[in-house]
């Protein structure tokens, strides 16, 4: 199957690049068939793609060791639904599901525009299609999945033991879905900037996908924090990591256009920044997969840089970068704005400052992250910034945005009135004083922090005019319908997705914001190296450690520790934090040692998660030098035993080596539960942190708001919608 | 006012905001930068009671105790250096991949600091894996 997987991949560029031609000669002779016809090489893309993921999926899941990639990253003992997933953990099983989902995607996409923006379709479908040609080219050239092994191993390697996690395996996925999606409105915008055709209709067919893509980012990179919360073992959910930046860059940039459309779809404003910001997202989306793929930064998240790999994507990314700005500047007498903004307190000149916050946001993220590049070009010497460098600008930034995001509900569109002002803004202001005033009253220490301070104010002020909205929703409805409060709520929302959606997502935004600033500044940690009995105090909390625990499994050995938590002499919670170790496959590590010496090791965090505070501890485990001297000794006497069995007669070998591995699994068991009978100090990591849990319920907000904005609206409302908006058009012709 | 004097004052008020957040972002990233040195960068510049982070490849490691010696590779050229760490060691450090550490050399020999150990991305070992063996 690998053969037939290999010619898939080679049918799927053939027809990329014929559906490539076949468009661009369909529009340029006036044929429409041959547009057709690369529009369905998409479809057939589609379909090839998803035969060449299935088979690569079937081979992780039969185990078939003569793959190579089945052979680094599984192994018979791997869960099954791990062994699914593995396939993306690979540099060329990524790579194939970047053009399996693009090739999906733009199929709907093209779908669902077949009978509109009839000028522009032809051109995004070249452009989708040669985005398909690319990456469908790498995983042939650079990055082949379906590369076969003649001696396959009767043992994989097996998927690194920290990405066994459920968050782990969506979260590429989504992140993938996110950076793809967002391929769409970039096609689209330069098929309307090759055709002239610069209207807000390119932006209306494919607002959804924008919107789709921001979301899946959005939960892409939560997904991505949370497995940093909880699995990796640092006590941190960010670090302002080139790959961490990578995905949020593209999401900070389609927030900013989901919001500046608005303008334009409104006033027929702001179309030069409208097309200019969705092809940089497009680019930025492009850049963040080529920092994930490629390890051109060579700091913490450096992976083995390809040169070819590396100098294909920065080709790439020049062609997308100067297409885009040539193409505006060509025609930028078109998309000069249709009108003017009337005044700087409107709701046109909050989106714009808005947006000229998030881009300036993202330029602040991007220079930090090429920074040892840029560094080592200016000076010669690569230099290392760490997230003190990040704080100073993002979170200023972050404070204005979260202010905005309040703001913008509740200010009039074209020019704000006094009246207006008092209206609206009158609540959430006497909110937003109400919070500091409790805060400095009741909180301590939270008035030596100011940013902090402000972000709650700020976080109340955004939560508060959410709020009234609502309020005013809900209070008008029922005036007009005398429905019951929740059903009239529920109309409310079915009625103007786009809009509660968005106003549902500036609450969640606020929430996660408020989770952010009280976790990363009032959070207390510190290392302590204890015995069973031995106890350690930490922000008013006493952290007992009560007793080891040691589990000896086929799959490893882990080392455990049960920790009671007290707060003034009561109970809190129980932690239990464990130390996994991962058999290696390196014989030279011996027959006994290759169990306890191995680097394939995994912690489980201790975590007491709540309201108000997350009390978090891992163990490290990872020394275990009074077990030493025993594994040293039983490597060599197994050793010799397997020398001598070796030189016996083959039909007494297999008899003789069950004996021997019996006896090694039974050693293996007794040492490790000398961490029981005979303990020795370990270190743990304890970390108080404030307020995180808010950061994973406003995402999750977030999440929802976005979902009621992209669901589709009724058909009722659609048509009504249509009627509203033709009506409009007519009364402007008859004008 | 005239509405193009208007738009001129708007937009040289974006671009003077925009120059002073880029000339700060520039001064701050090159002044808190700090120089990420090679394991032959470090054997030659390094002074007793001075810091560097040291970015390369774990060639070897050993725990004693609590404490954990290995050696860093320059991963163009064949020299290596031993560090001695003490302090919580992250799940993805292993050999063969490649790390940032901040040393002080103590007297000829190089102490990491307590926590400053960072590795790369597990999810992206995969071909570094492949390709070491």
């Amino acid at each position: 199957m690998a053969t037939v997987g290999h010619a898939l991949l080679i049918l799927g560029l053939v027809v990329a690049v014929y559906g490539v031609a076949a468009s661009l000669y369909g529009v340029r002779t006036g044929q429409r068939a041959w547009v057709d016809s690369g529009r369905r090489s998409m479809y057939a893309i589609a379909g090839v793609m998803t035969f060449a993921f299935l088979i690569i999926e079937v081979a992780f899941l039969r185990s078939d060791f003569s793959y190579n990639i089945v052979a680094s990253a599984s192994s018979t003992t791997t869960p099954t639904f791990y062994k699914a997933a593995a396939v993306w953990s690979t540099q060329q099983g990524s790579l194939l599901l970047w053009v399996w989902l693009l090739s999906l995607w733009s199929s709907l996409a093209l779908f669902l525009t077949r009978r509109r923006v009839r000028e522009i379709v032809p051109y995004a479908t070249a452009i989708l299609l040669g985005f398909c040609s690319f990456f469908t080219m790498l995983t042939i050239l650079f990055a082949n999945p379906f590369s076969t092994s003649a001696n396959p191993p009767a043992e994989g390697a097996g998927l690194d033991p920290l990405l066994r996690h459920t968050t782990m395996m969506i979260h590429p996925p989504m992140v993938y879905t996110g950076y793809t999606m967002l391929t769409i409105p970039f096609a689209f915008a330069l098929g309307a900037l090759i055709t002239g055709r610069l209207s807000a209709e390119w932006i209306q067919v494919t607002r959804r996908f924008a919107l789709a893509a921001w979301l899946c980012l959005g939960i892409g990179v939560l997904l991505g924090a949370r497995w940093s919360y909880t699995e990796l073992g640092w006590g941190g959910y960010w670090a302002w990591d080139p790959v961490e930046n990578a995905a949020l860059m593209p999401w900070l940039l389609s927030t900013a256009f989901l919001h500046s459309i608005m303008i334009q779809e409104k006033r027929g404003m702001l179309k030069v920044w409208n097309v200019s910001l969705i092809l940089a997202t497009g680019t930025m989306a492009i850049i963040g997969t080529f920092l994930v793929r490629s390890g051109i930064l060579s700091s913490i998240h450096a992976f083995v840089s390809d040169p070819t790999l590396n100098i294909s994507f920065v080709v790439l990314i020049a062609v997308m970068i100067i297409a885009s700005v040539s193409l505006v500047v060509y025609r930028r007498a078109e998309l000069r704005s249709e009108s003017q903004l009337d005044s700087l307190l409107s709701r046109e000149a909050v989106f714009l400052i808005q947006n000229l916050v998030l881009v300036a946001l993202t330029a602040v993220i991007f220079w930090l992250t090429f920074f040892p590049l840029i560094s080592e070009a200016v000076t010669g010497q690569e230099q290392s910034i760490g997230p003190p460098t990040f704080r100073p600008f993002v979170v200023p930034l972050a404070l204005v945005i979260v202010l905005l995001s309040g703001i913008g509900p509740i200010i009039a569109w074209r020019r704000v009135t006094v009246a207006n002002l008092r209206r609206n803004f009158a609540f959430p202001t006497a909110a937003a004083v109400v919070a500091a005033v409790l805060l400095l009253t009741a909180v301590s220490g939270v008035g030596g922090h100011t940013f902090a301070l402000l972000m709650f104010c700020f976080g109340t002020f955004a939560l508060a005019a959410v709020a009234q909205e609502f309020w005013r929703g809900v209070r008008a409805r029922r005036a007009m319908t005398h429905e019951a409060a929740p059903i009239a709520l529920f109309s409310l929302v079915r009625r103007n997705r786009r809009r509660y959606g968005g106003y549902t997502v500036h609450a969640g935004l606020a929430v996660l914001l408020i989770g952010v600033a009280g976790s990363s500044t009032f959070q207390h940690q510190r290392y302590a190296t204890m015995k069973p009995g031995q106890s350690a105090n930490i922000d008013g909390y006493n952290i007992r450690y009560v007793r080891s625990t040691a589990v000896p499994s086929a799959q490893k050995i882990s080392f455990g520790a049960v920790l009671d938590v007290t707060k003034g002499g009561h109970h809190v919670t129980t932690l239990r934090t464990s130390y996994g170790i991962y058999p290696s496959q390196d014989p030279s590590l011996g027959v006994v040692g290759r169990f306890f010496n191995s680097n394939s090791v995994e912690s489980r965090i201790g975590l007491d998660a709540g309201p108000f505070h997350d009390i978090w501890t891992v163990v490290n485990a990872a020394d275990v030098p009074p077990l030493q001297p025993y594994i040293t000794e039983g490597d060599a006497k197994f050793a010799s035993l397997l020398t001598a069995i070796s030189k016996l007669p083959p039909s007494a070998q297999s008899s003789q080596l069950s004996t021997l591995f019996a006896l090694r699994d039974r050693l293996i068991t007794e040492l490790t539960q000398r961490f029981v009978t005979h303990p020795w100090p370990v270190q743990f990591l304890l970390i108080v942190s404030p307020l995180v849990s808010w950061l994973w319920f406003g995402g999750i907000i977030v999440a929802f708001g976005g979902l009621i904005a992209l669901w589709p609206i009724p058909v009722l409302a659609r048509r009504r919608v249509r009627s509203a908006a033709y009506a409009a058009r007519l009364a402007r012709d008859l004008a | 006012m005239d509405p193009s004097r208007k738009r001129r004052i708007r937009l040289t008020v974006a671009l003077t905001a925009a120059l002073l957040l880029a000339s700060a972002l520039v001064y701050t990233s090159f002044s808190a930068g700090e120089d990420v040195v090679t394991t032959s960068q470090l054997l030659k510049q390094a002074k007793p009671g001075e810091t560097y982070i040291l970015g390369g490849t774990v060639v070897s490691d050993q725990h004693d105790g609590s404490v954990l010696m290995f050696r860093v590779r320059d991963p163009k050229l064949d020299e290596s250096v031993p560090i001695r760490y003490k302090g919580l060691v992250p799940d993805p450090f292993a050999v063969g991949r490649g790390i940032l550490v901040t040393v002080q050399d103590q007297g000829g020999q190089f102490v990491g600091q307590p926590g400053s150990l960072t590795t790369k991305c597990p999810s992206k070992f995969q071909d570094a894996n492949a390709k070491a063996a």
